[in-house]
């Protein structure tokens, strides 16, 4: 194995020290799971999780003209996003294929003469992401700084969240609503507190610097214990967001889409100032998508205990009608699930007679609505 | 992780043990157990069939993949592990006892399977 290569987050002895098995995960050896990743999927269910989210790539932009900057570069409109909030959108190419999706946080004061941003790219597309952004900023008054070695990102992530980190923090927890953020400290350390994840479940994720993250995962460690904390994997991750039917770029987003393939055209914003990379492609592709409908992005539950994989075909009738995206044995259905792209015809929820075509074998599976999951609020 | 002395390993990470009333039991290793993760789906020979060793006889199925199941050695399924099928978990809990996989009447064994202490070397590598 040639490990020797591949980056190491700041908690990587932590790891170690704890027995987690391992994976090159975007460049990183990250952790796929310290035990059963199994138990560690129902505990962020059921009680709470600890990740280690440090090769997520952080990009600050900053300057006057910080929040014109991203309206061009990306699809959504993040200069309506207030001091303190979080939005969801996505970077596209200029024929509208999608680059990559991200989380922007606005941090700073409204009033502030130069407004203050921090975008989150995917591990695997963060280079992409920063040249992209770096480039779109020609002729903006504003900064791009690769901020990726400047953080490490915790994650506590499940019902018993909110108290845990309460517990070591001062913050206002009951005032940061999801997808918001507010600098605080936790457990004496400086920290961005963002109320986000993406398992499904309430929990917060903690931006603090590298040299802060053992003595942060130490303290969240001790002070979850009694509330059956447990540290997990990208393993479990997976499994987590996929019951909640979040999208993982590489899988339900690729350049060949458009976000109105993948039935995320919503978070293209036609209606904001000005112009924006891509804007030409995705009106194009928005009025395609209404006259001829392109496959529909749908849950399939397994009738049967083979796991459909991503790239295996659905069929009906003996026609491919759909490709699977993700998929694994889902610990909270007990059964198998996965993610696929059908034709509009086969994607009404209780369509009869789809099937996926497992190594030749075609298993009956049923077509659901998405997520598989949802939390009781 | 300790492989048991009295079992004989092949190099696809199955064990086999000494015949007992005629047939030997096969299994997957506790190596191999790890590396899988959690084992959700096992799919084995039928009693009464032949495998060939070093040819694929059923499928291993985890979270994140799908691996063949190696027979280590060729010969007659004489029996299948029931509980397995009806519990995969039992290849992580126990993949040496009650996570066995099946048993078979050998009639034909390759020559380089390995020792207990060759295959920790050999997954130790």
């Amino acid at each position: 194995m040639s490990s020797t290569e591949l980056r190491r987050t700041a908690l990587d002895a932590t790891h170690r020290a704890l027995g987690a098995t391992m994976t090159d995960f975007a460049g990183w050896d990250m952790p796929l799971r310290y035990d059963s990743e199994r138990d560690e999927h129902v505990a962020v269910r059921t009680r709470a999780g600890l990740f280690d989210l440090s090769h997520m790539g952080e990009i600050t932009v900053t300057g006057p003209q910080a929040a014109d900057l991203l309206n061009y570069a990306l699809v959504g409109n993040i200069g309506s996003v207030k001091p303190g909030r979080a939005r969801y959108t996505m970077i596209c190419r200029e024929d509208g294929g999608i680059l990559d999706d991200l989380i922007v946080y606005r941090l700073g004061e409204a009033e502030a003469a130069s407004s203050h941003y921090m975008v989150v790219a995917n591990a695997s597309n963060a280079q992409v992401v920063l040249d992209a952004l770096t480039e779109r900023a020609a002729g903006f008054d504003a900064e791009v700084r690769d901020d990726r070695d400047a953080y490490a990102l915790l994650a506590v992530q499940g019902p018993e969240s909110p108290a845990i980190v309460k517990s070591l923090t001062d913050a206002d927890l009951d005032g940061l609503k999801y997808y918001a953020g507010l600098p605080g400290t936790v457990a004496g350390v400086p920290a961005l507190i963002a109320r986000t994840g993406y398992t499904g479940e309430d929990g917060f994720e903690l931006f603090v610097k590298p040299e802060h993250a053992v003595e942060l995962w130490q303290a969240l460690t001790e002070a979850g214990e009694g509330a059956g904390l447990v540290p997990c994997g990208l393993s479990c991750r997976d499994t987590l967001r996929l019951e909640a039917g979040m999208p993982l770029y590489g899988h339900e987003l690729t350049t060949e889409l458009t976000p109105f393939d993948a039935g995320l055209g919503r978070v293209v914003k036609f209606e904001k100032e000005g112009d924006f990379v891509g804007r030409a492609a995705l009106t194009e592709a928005a009025s395609r998508a209404e006259q001829n409908p392109p496959r529909v992005l749908v849950g399939l539950v397994a009738e049967g205990r083979r796991v459909p994989r991503a790239g295996y075909r659905v069929v009906a009738g003996g026609e491919v009608i759909g490709e699977v995206t993700s998929g694994a044995p889902s610990p909270t259905l007990g059964k198998p699930i996965a993610m696929a792209y059908v034709d509009p015809a086969h994607a009404v929820p209780g369509t009869e007679g789809v099937g996926v075509d497992i190594r030749g074998s075609h298993e009956p599976y049923e077509v659901v609505a998405l997520p598989f999951y949802k939390r009781q609020k | 992780m300790s492989n048991p002395q009295q079992l004989r390993y092949s190099k696809e990470h199955e064990w086999l043990s000494a015949a007992e009333d005629g047939a030997s039991t096969v299994g997957i290793t506790e190596h191999a157990a790890n590396a899988l993760g959690d084992v959700v789906f096992v799919q084995l020979p039928e009693v009464g069939d032949s495998v060939t060793a070093g040819e694929t006889c059923g499928e291993l199925e985890s979270t994140k993949s799908v691996s063949d199941l190696y027979s280590p050695v060729s010969g007659e399924v004489t029996e299948v592990n029931e509980d397995v099928v009806n519990d995969p978990s039992l290849v992580n809990s126990a993949p040496f006892e009650g996570g066995w996989l099946f048993k078979v009447r050998i009639t034909d064994e390759p020559a380089d399977l390995l020792s207990a202490d060759e295959y920790t070397a050999f997954t130790a590598g």
